[in-house]
């Protein structure tokens, strides 16, 4: 029991803190987190979460499995916009056996990964407004998420795990109605931004929850090792687009929405503002695949030989047999490749030892920082605020728990 | 770009060199350095506030195992500055048995990653404020990362009607774990084939 009663009159009652569990099934927890929460009064006194409860050992299963083999393990990580993972580990196996991407399965990674962009964005921006209290907005939004997933599906024949991008370029050429239809969906969605842009940038209870809530300065993002939108919420233009262009990025014209006061409401614009990027960067590689008509496929060791070839080569067909059994081989060495996912950087670490399987991998998930820092943001914030900065670090747990 | 970390290496080292092993900028254009285990925490100080580096936020630290090597473990540290954009990469060779100092006091993001390292590997962390495990299921034992523990692991759990609860019990597979090898035997297969053991007795 707490305290001494007989004496309530004079005596200080003893209080002590409240300890609560907030998941591992909860709807604001955005996945299977647990928090021990240490509550004195409303206010957190203290932040524990607990990580893993959706621990699947990828890191581990990778090294029995070639890296072709590999692949679709990264479209299982941050299930919200699969692709951009897919892209990390390309690059990574493209700069260890420096194959050079063909410029329309460069432009065609482009174009999806601001698609990756944008479902990303939707989804968070519309369950952080569920978390906060409104139903509205998810069901606009995920409308919206559904068509790009159309996308996703007529490019590579799954709505979700698409294995699409493949080591030295993509798996399939888009054709042009696909492509028109995509511009002309990039059009058509800047009316739903204004849509939820109406419904929750200047709707009271939206700032009341939101605004000065999680202030993050300059200095505490770079301590807690923060990347993405967290950064730019809080003042700095870091983009790794921009910063360390990677594929052909340093061609396209666009703007990167930075924060001022780096609370949850800024993070919020600042998504907004880049989905707007997004689609102008969309338009952009569109119009350069116009152009561009080529192979979508570097031809070599990494990939397969056109169905052409199968049917009168001898040579391309054990090739083909070799490379969907074998796989192929990546010199020994190691490398650091990091992409601006949606939610951050996103890296992998890969060691090399000339064998047809990874050595070692390394997945880097900006989340895992960001939810790290989950003790030092929540203290001292209201119960009733955690959900909101939980939705606010956009925290998936695919990517967090491997 | 790769003369500036070239540059930048020759800097560190001079200023650091009891610290700092040696250090290269390999094929892919990274700066990659081998460090002293027990002088981590005064280097990666270093780094973060000197002018020409300030390696303002942590990356990643991971390990890799080598079971053969003397020292088996490589602790690998990853650091990005987004004032000079640059990365570096620090690596530490490390014994089964030895202990690596933290480095939360200076980078407090270092907190999970080392729980991580230390789930995984089983590497210690001296003067870390809360080191448990942090991936791995309450009550987990190994280490899984290794490269002696199985990919299957060693216990699995289910929901037994009987006892209303979680059980765990010892692996067991209703067929044995395939693990294909189609690696060429004609190029680095370290096996013997079926059969050509008994090439020799046939004689």
């Amino acid at each position: 029991m707490d305290g001494n009663f007989n004496d309530a009159k004079t005596g200080e009652q003893r209080i002590r803190n409240f300890n609560i569990n907030f998941g591992p099934q909860h709807p604001a927890a955005h996945g299977v987190l647990r928090l021990i929460l240490e509550l004195d009064g409303e206010i957190v006194d203290r932040c524990d979460p607990h990580i893993g409860l959706l621990h699947r050992g990828t890191e581990k299963l990778m090294e029995s499995r070639t890296y072709l083999q590999n692949l679709p393990y990264f479209d299982r990580l941050d299930y919200v916009c699969p692709m951009n993972q897919e892209h990390a580990w390309c690059l990574a196996i493209e700069k260890l056996t420096g194959v050079e991407v063909p410029r329309r399965a460069s432009l065609i990674r482009v174009l999806y990964c601001e698609i990756g962009r944008i479902l990303n964005h939707i989804l968070n921006i519309t369950t952080q407004a569920m978390d906060v209290g409104a139903l509205t907005p998810p069901l606009w939004g995920f409308e919206q998420r559904e068509i790009l997933m159309e996308f996703y599906e007529r490019a590579s024949g799954a709505r979700l795990h698409a294995a699409y991008f493949r080591p030295g370029g993509v798996h399939q050429d888009l054709s042009q109605e696909l492509l028109d239809d995509i511009m002309q969906w990039t059009f058509e969605f800047p009316e739903i931004i204004d849509d939820i842009d109406g419904l929750l940038t200047e709707n009271r209870i939206f700032k009341q929850r939101n605004v000065d809530i999680a202030i993050i300065s300059e200095q505490e993002a770079l301590d807690w090792g923060f990347s993405g939108v967290m950064v730019r919420g809080s003042g700095m233009a870091w983009d790794l687009r921009r910063a360390q262009p990677y594929e052909c990025y340093d061609e396209f014209d666009f703007q990167i929405p930075v924060g001022t006061n780096g609370d949850c409401y800024d993070r919020y614009l600042c998504r907004m503002q880049e989905m707007r990027e997004s689609l102008s960067i969309m338009q952009q590689a569109i119009k350069k695949l116009e152009e561009s008509t080529g192979d979508v496929l570097a031809r070599g060791k990494l990939t397969p030989p056109s169905r052409s070839d199968m049917k009168t080569s001898m040579e391309a067909l054990i090739h083909h047999f070799k490379l969907y059994t074998e796989g192929f081989h990546v010199p020994e060495g190691e490398v650091y490749v990091a992409v601006e996912a949606p939610k951050g950087e996103f890296g992998v670490y890969l060691v090399s030892d000339g064998s047809n399987k990874p050595y070692k991998t390394k997945i880097r998930a900006p989340g895992f920082l960001h939810l790290a820092a989950m003790d030092h943001i929540c203290k001292g914030h209201q119960l009733a605020d955690v959900a909101a900065v939980i939705g606010s670090l956009d925290v998936v747990f695919g990517e967090i728990d491997r | 770009m790769s003369q500036d970390l070239q540059d930048l290496g020759a800097l560190i080292e001079s200023k650091q060199s009891d610290a700092i092993v040696g250090y290269e900028v390999n094929a892919m254009g990274e700066l990659v350095m081998q460090v002293i285990p027990a002088a981590l925490p005064k280097l990666v100080e270093f780094l973060r506030t000197n002018r020409n580096c300030k390696f303002s936020s942590l990356v990643d630290i991971t390990a890799v195992d080598f079971p053969s090597a003397a020292k088996r473990f490589e602790v690998v540290y990853h650091f990005l500055s987004m004032y000079m954009n640059h990365r570096i990469r620090l690596k530490a060779l490390v014994a089964e048995d030895e202990v690596v100092p933290s480095i939360c006091e200076v980078h407090p993001s270092a907190n999970w990653f080392e729980r991580e390292v230390f789930d995984m590997y089983g590497i210690l962390f001296s003067d870390h404020p809360d080191l448990r495990r942090i991936l791995t299921d309450y009550g987990f034992r190994g280490y899984p990362l290794r490269k002696d523990f199985p990919t299957t692991g060693y216990t699995e759990c289910r929901y037994d009607e009987a006892a209303k609860r979680v059980v765990y019990e010892p692996v067991s597979l209703v067929q044995e774990y395939r693990q294909f090898d189609f690696l060429s035997p004609w190029e680095g297969a370290e096996y013997i084939l079926p059969g050509d053991d008994k090439a020799e007795g046939a004689k």
